[in-house]
């Protein structure tokens, strides 16, 4: 029985695909670049992840050895591992609750107002390597604005090597990061808030609601929550890919690999030592992480 | 009026608006102050920028650290010319070509059926995930084996395939409502005729938006480790390589690069604030 059906099914689906060719052809674009510049990246990373792929031989598959080695035998990755997961679980949620909160108040402000507000607040994610003033305002010397002004007051004897000191180097690059964390998901939020039915509120309010924090926890988050999810993605996409700040701040490799993420991890075996087999393993430890993350979120922003 | 008056003051209290309005003006004020301190490096002469305690205001504002600039990169053996006609040339080309092939794609992952389309979505929707530049090394080996590495073709193919700006193209579609294309349908327009003349004319904010992300990921990204040629390389790489390394006499050279790369993103953004918000209120995942 199945034997005659199952081509029956083939042949209705190819037919109805041949009906809607006009739609691979429009997508079909589109596609090929997705498939080459990411999907058969990542694949390609998972497969050479097993190899000692260097650029120049033909790889040789090694099987884990690459993963026990990142696992048991560096400690640069382990330190990496660390660092990132502090600045992702720090950066990450702060972020998310920052592009929510800012949203929030500023979409209670006049129309002119808040048309300037947003663009001080989402400036910074979009100025590109502008945050390397950050540089400037760190300097480890009187003439860095913070140690400048620290000294002023009389706080300060002596300037702080901010970018240096191992003390300091991991919270420095977190406010940087902070500072650039009002992206994409900040403005999803900020125009969520002008999509929510406010007449809802005069409802709500006749049924004892009675200030702005039951409001916003009782009737608005539930309709966000479209844009929570899409901020979520967005917020774990950002905080967990943290490199390029850390490197320009604090050099690579950063003073005791206090500031070292994955993402230079990568970059120090993929484009230094050419060690790319061993440099792919460490993107799919970074890759699977995300995607346990996002699995994760997901399921508490569905299921609450 | 009275009804007014009471919506406008619904659930908040003067203390509770002050407190909103006072946590505003402070990160405002962290928000803006880098890039405001940015500009006024720029202008500060040499002997402003080593002043103990650092100022916040010019005393003698200069143009010296823009004309060093423009100096230190026509000193190059490429021409200056050269560098802003890569970058213009580079952004239009991804970001009008994206545009149209994200549309084009966008268009039957929001309106029509075809076999395939849920498994293909499901997977574009998993890759938003890696917009981040997590897959920036095993990236780089594709476009090393297909030899697209010191061509114009690296800066502009892979940002063709946007899943951030597919997606919002798609989830704008979905609100065009179905009779309208029906009726073009019954008419017997193809279905490239109903992308052309119905679905773009009505997303112009999404697209708009899209432009304006496309091109401010082409013009931050630029060209580094990609190009190594120098007369292939962006304006915004050249004008950061040739500020860069921290030495004292070009710090207000690398000020005024700086106020000069952040000057298209941002004005570009002010140009398209309502669009954009527009575009991110259907930006929303449903689950």
């Amino acid at each position: 029985m199945p034997r005659t059906k199952k081509p029956d099914r083939l042949k209705t689906s190819l037919r109805r695909a041949y009906a809607e060719r006009s739609s691979y052809v429009m997508i079909a674009p589109f596609m090929i670049a997705f498939f080459v510049f990411t999907v058969i990246p990542v694949v390609a990373a998972i497969v050479l992840s097993f190899t000692d792929f260097n650029m120049l031989q033909t790889p040789n598959f090694v099987g884990f050895e690459n993963y026990k080695t990142l696992f048991l035998n560096d400690d640069v990755f382990i330190i990496a591992v660390k660092n990132t997961l502090i600045i992702a679980l720090i950066t990450g949620p702060l972020g998310y609750i920052a592009c929510f909160i800012f949203a929030w108040f500023i979409n209670e402000l006049p129309t002119k107002i808040r048309a300037v507000m947003t663009v001080i607040f989402y400036a910074p994610s979009i100025s590109g390597g502008v945050y390397t003033i950050w540089t400037y305002i760190l300097s480890g010397d009187r003439y860095g604005v913070v140690n400048g002004i620290l000294m002023k007051l009389g706080l300060l004897d002596s300037p702080i090597l901010f970018l240096n000191d191992t003390q300091y180097m991991l919270t420095c690059c977190i406010i940087v990061q902070l500072w650039l964390s009002l992206g994409t998901s900040f403005l999803s939020f900020l125009a969520g808030f002008k999509t929510v039915d406010t007449t809802l509120y005069e409802a709500g309010a006749i049924d004892g609601i009675n200030n702005r924090f039951q409001e916003i926890w009782f009737m608005t988050l539930p309709q966000m929550k479209p844009q929570l999810l899409f901020g979520a993605v967005m917020q774990i996409s950002s905080s967990f890919a943290c490199g390029a700040v850390m490197q320009s701040l604090c050099g690579m490799p950063s003073t005791d690999y206090a500031t070292h993420t994955i993402i230079n991890h990568i970059s120090d075996y993929g484009g230094e030592r050419y060690e790319l087999g061993y440099a792919c393993a460490i993107s799919t430890v970074l890759l699977m992480a995300m995607l346990l993350v996002n699995k994760v979120i997901n399921k508490v922003l569905v299921e609450d | 009026m009275k009804l007014f008056h009471l919506k406008k003051q619904l659930n908040r209290s003067h203390f509770g608006n002050f407190s909103v309005f006072f946590m505003l003006v402070v990160v405002g004020i962290f928000m803006g102050l880098p890039l405001y301190y940015t500009v006024i490096q720029s202008f500060k002469p040499i002997e402003e920028r080593f002043i103990f305690p650092p100022r916040f205001y010019v005393t003698n504002p200069t143009g010296s650290n823009y004309t060093q600039l423009f100096q230190l990169v026509s000193d190059l053996t490429v021409p200056f010319s050269r560098y802003l006609f890569n970058s213009v040339f580079v952004s239009i080309a991804s970001t009008g070509v994206g545009v149209l092939i994200g549309a084009m794609a966008a268009y039957p992952f929001a309106k029509k059926k075809f076999p395939g389309k849920n498994g293909l979505w499901k997977l574009v929707m998993l890759t938003l995930l890696f917009s981040g530049g997590v897959t920036a090394l095993p990236a780089y080996i594709v476009k090393a084996k297909l030899g697209l590495i010191n061509t114009y073709w690296v800066l502009i193919l892979p940002s063709l395939a946007s899943t951030l700006h597919m997606f919002l193209l798609r989830q704008f579609m979905l609100q065009i409502p179905d009779s309208l294309l029906d009726a073009a349908k019954i008419d017997g327009a193809t279905d490239m005729r109903i992308f052309l003349s119905i679905v773009l004319p009505n997303v112009k904010p999404a697209w708009m938006t899209v432009m304006v992300l496309s091109f401010t990921h082409v013009w931050n990204t630029g060209s580094v480790g990609v190009i190594f040629k120098e007369e292939l390389k962006l304006l915004p790489t050249a004008l950061s390589q040739i500020s860069g390394g921290g030495v004292i006499s070009r710090s207000g050279a690398a000020s005024a690069a700086g106020v000069l790369l952040m000057i298209p993103p941002i004005l570009s953004f002010i140009l398209t604030q309502s669009k954009m918000l527009q575009t991110m209120a259907h930006s929303g995942i449903k689950d």
